[in-house]
């Protein structure tokens, strides 16, 4: 076991964090920084591809627009659920045969939805024996998967067992009583329960398939040692078989919460504090701005305010951050925490304080600066492995960024002010729609 | 802006392998120093690994190792407490830390421009840390945070600190890293300052530099900044060894839950000597035929034709400095108790002692293996991880290719040799956690937790 000296948030989250804080760069080179070849393939799915000859692999991602956002309302669970089942079977091939077949030849598949997106990944050797069976399998799953009534009855089983011992964990109750106080009946609202997964049938899987895994909703990205002609070809046999489809329905907006603090009881030793609003969407004018800015609020690892006066000064947490998630519709800023049950009010003074103080005085002129040369210095490695290449593809094709994306990344964080950042902070983060989720210590709000 | 800034950040995703090039030095004080060279972008992992982990530590003061990594950041005499993080923030770096029962370990991810100074930074502390009562103070109050965090509200990680606290019995490894809770409530400063005059040295560190970088101006950097502190005498290490155990122990933890769980620990041998250990090898295969994704058999058997576990695992690390310990684990199938799963994990290994392993099974093991290969050449940052590793276990890094040979060249009587031999019931181990339901009291810790 390796323990670490700061604990990052778990893997979803800080994809999502990464996505946000990933896209920079420093100048405006006459070349691009990351050669992005970009073309709609004839099934009509994006394809954003980038030749890597070092190493003989490929990485493929097929996105989806068809997250757990589209999940029917009682059906929450539906598009991880169907994610999962997509290798559970195709015709004449079973679960066991799909699982074979890919071990046999070393490829890795793997797919998971989150609020907007359901993405299936594949990494091959670029052998052709092996690069063509494994693209075959893959096809096969996104196109034609069979959703087994059995495979059903198991997985659900386990996604119930799953959900009632998560049920007991004070980071659960607190990441569904915040989720549904940001976002109160809208999509990004909702999570699964026993109830929405014990409604889940064979054709809810199957009907979410038909209506969601379309050319048209498909984001493909590609890197790996291959030439254009191979990636046109992947893009075209994994996307062609799907039907062309139409844009995702138009869901209704996020409406400001009314914010206020709500305390679940609950004995462990640690209680958790989630603080939080609906933040932005992709393509926020502020987007820059609230990125340098929450840097220095909370994102900066172990020189953010937070940080600071939370863990360094007082030593009241292990863990404390606050990030960003731009989705689609404008998803969540978070300040996150945990601390002993008995300094619970302690501690979220002093976050309040931090907080209440950044937005009335904004940062300092030398915090923006520092927040700058951390997130300019550190650019290149954020596209320093063809895993982290794939994502940043996925995230530009997914959110239709424009392809010099990266390279007008650093000019746009040089140019945040001050100023800028106090303006969008205030838009954002309305002290009145801030919600507090405390559980743990107290059942009844400290105020 | 200046084109030569954009150069800096330009990707050079140039044809030819990736296949890291590695050099070796030794400094005059005994600090080894591994180079693995990967150009394919600018960037640059540096890393400094201490032979100390929890495995160093004595009674009555678990924990020390970690909380000295907490320490590592609270200033030395050149620089303010925080000033290491702030410095390799404005240079755009990623750091952080880590402690195990083996190793201490730090490191930095910069672009490659910022190296010198992190190397200037990072043996500053290795012999200039001041370690204040007052920084103290605060810092133990963030390690109880953290233990809370880690294992006193997680079940799971309260039934595996049982399991090495019951399997374990004159090992250092039957101690959590982190330490025991009231270890740390009695930890003072003078405890930190022992564990770091005693094991932050030259001669018991090594340093990693793996990215963009020429194997020689990294020594160079290296004997101008590590290079000009004194070797310091080591004290000896105790062996510590195991002593043999004589019968199965059984060991039941409550804990607020709502599945069960079952973890089971059977004592084996890691890996000692490369070219003559034949079990470390075939252990190793045997808990990738377990339970390596969705092919293994727990999850074909156990998960799907069973439905007698809803997951399982096996886990068994020949790479480690202490005792090796072969780890089971699953969570029952509604209806189902841990013991039909307990059951069933020892069924299928008793099948493999039987009937051994059919060859097309094996053959499937070693292709993912040997794709592994190609798919680590991703993450340099792994490759220097994995490097580290094997040093400061006291193996070679350069016995990375030689071992992944000895593992494809397991067979299946050496798979079936070591499912007869290793999984008795005398040297068995068996944690099974007792969910207790999340009420207004407390469920009562188990004993010696807390005091």
């Amino acid at each position: 076991m390796l323990i670490t000296r700061f604990p990052f948030p778990s893997v979803s989250r800080l994809l999502a964090f990464l996505m946000f804080a990933v896209l920079t760069l420093a100048a405006m080179p006459a070349r691009a920084v990351l050669p992005i070849e970009h073309w709609t393939a004839p099934s009509g799915a994006r394809v954003y591809f980038v030749r890597a000859p070092a190493i003989p692999m490929v990485d493929i991602a097929v996105v989806f627009d068809a997250g757990a956002r589209l999940d029917p309302p009682a059906k929450s669970g539906l598009a991880s659920l169907v994610a999962g089942m997509l290798d559970a079977g195709v015709p004449g091939m079973d679960e066991e045969a799909i699982a074979r077949t890919l071990a046999d030849i070393g490829a890795q598949r793997g797919a998971s939805a989150t609020d907007d997106r359901l993405t299936v990944t594949l990494r091959s050797l670029t052998s052709e024996a092996e690069l063509a069976a494994a693209l075959r399998v893959t096809e096969r799953t996104l196109s034609a998967p069979t959703f087994p009534a059995a495979v059903l009855t198991r997985e659900r089983e386990r996604i119930l067992q799953a959900l009632r011992e998560a049920q007991t964990k004070p980071e659960t109750l607190a990441q569904q009583a915040f989720s549904s106080g940001l976002y109160g009946s809208h999509p990004y609202g909702r999570y699964a329960t026993e109830a929405s997964v014990q409604a889940l049938q064979v054709a809810d899987l199957t009907d979410f398939h038909k209506r969601h895994f379309s050319a048209a909703r498909a984001v493909v990205a590609i890197i790996g040692d291959i030439d254009r002609a191979r990636a046109e070809a992947i893009a075209q046999q994994l996307t062609g078989q799907l039907p062309k489809g139409q844009a995702a329905p138009v869901l209704p907006a996020v409406v400001r919460p009314s914010g206020g603090e709500r305390r679940i009881a609950h004995p462990a030793s640690q209680s958790h504090l989630l603080i939080g609003t609906p933040g932005i969407a992709w393509g926020d004018p502020d987007q820059f701005a609230l990125l340098v800015g929450n840097y220095v609020l909370g994102g900066g690892g172990f020189v953010s305010r937070l940080y600071g006066e939370v863990r360094e000064k007082r030593g009241l947490a292990y863990s404390v951050y606050s990030y960003f998630i731009p989705n689609l519709q404008p998803g969540p800023f978070v300040i996150s925490l945990q601390t002993q049950r008995e300094q619970t009010d302690t501690a979220l003074a002093v976050v309040r304080e931090t907080l209440t103080r950044f937005l009335r005085d904004g940062p300092t002129e030398a915090e923006v600066q520092a927040a700058k040369s951390n997130l300019v210095g550190g650019f290149p490695l954020r596209i320093d492995s063809n895993r982290k290449i794939l994502d940043n593809l996925a995230n530009i094709g997914f959110n239709r960024l424009p392809l010099d994306y990266l390279e007008r990344w650093p000019d746009r964080v040089q140019a945040v002010t001050v100023e800028q950042i106090r303006a969008a902070f205030a838009r954002h983060l309305k002290p009145e729609s801030l919600v507090t989720v405390v559980v743990g210590a107290g059942a009844q709000p400290a105020r | 802006m200046a084109a030569g800034i954009a150069c800096l950040f330009m990707l050079a995703l140039v044809a030819g392998p990736a296949g890291a090039q590695t050099t070796e030095y030794m400094l005059t004080n005994g600090m080894k120093v591994i180079v693995k060279e990967d150009h394919r972008a600018p960037t640059v992992a540096h890393m400094v690994w201490y032979r100390a982990g929890s495995i160093d530590e004595v009674n009555g003061k678990t924990g020390v190792a970690h909380l000295l990594e907490h320490m590592m950041f609270k200033g030395t005499r050149e620089f303010g407490a925080g000033e290491f993080s702030k410095r390799i923030a404005s240079l755009g770096g990623r750091e952080n830390a880590f402690t195990s029962r083996d190793y201490t370990g730090y490191y930095q991810q910069l672009h490659k421009s910022a190296l010198a100074e992190a190397m200037k930074l990072e043996s500053d502390r290795m012999h200039n840390l001041v370690l204040s009562k007052e920084e103290f103070e605060k810092e133990i109050k963030v390690v109880m945070e953290e233990r809370r965090w880690r294992t006193e509200d997680r079940a799971q990680s309260l039934v595996m600190e049982q399991l090495n606290a019951t399997a374990f019995v004159a090992s250092p490894y039957r101690a959590p890293t982190v330490g025991w809770m009231n270890d740390l409530e009695a930890m003072t400063v003078d405890d930190a300052r022992e564990w770091y005059e005693r094991w932050y040295a030259p001669n018991n560190a090594l340093l990693i530099v793996a990215g963009d970088v020429q194997p020689a101006e990294v020594l160079a950097l290296a004997e101008r900044t590590y290079g000009r502190l004194p070797a310091r005498p080591l004290p000896a290490r105790k062996p510590q060894i195991e002593p043999p155990q004589r019968g199965l122990r059984r060991v039941a933890v409550k804990a607020p839950a709502d599945n069960p769980m079952v973890v089971m620990g059977f004592h084996v041998p890691a890996l000692r000597d490369v070219e003559r250990d034949v079990d470390p090898y075939a252990l190793e295969v045997l808990s990738a035929m377990l339970a390596l994704n969705d092919t293994g058999r727990f999850t074909r058997r156990l998960v799907r034709e069973q439905r007698v576990a809803n997951a399982a695992e096996a886990g068994y690390d020949m790479i480690s400095r202490g005792p090796g310990l072969f780890l089971l684990m699953a969570v029952p199938a509604e209806g189902r108790t841990t013991e039909d799963t307990e059951r069933a994990m020892r069924a299928e290994i008793a099948r493999i002692a039987t009937e051994g392993v059919p060859e097309d099974e094996l053959k499937r093991i070693k292709t993912q293996y040997v794709a592994a290969e190609t798919y680590k050449l991703d993450s340099i940052f792994a490759q220097a991880m994995e490097a580290a590793q094997l040093e400061i276990t006291g193996f070679a890094q350069r016995d990375d290719a030689r071992i992944l040979e000895r593992v494809r060249g397991v067979s299946s009587a050496q798979v079936q040799d070591v499912a007869r031999r290793y999984f008795g019931d005398d040297t068995l181990t068996v944690v099974t956690l007792l969910p207790q339901p999340v009420g207004e009291k407390r469920a009562a810790p188990p004993a010696g937790l807390r005091h």
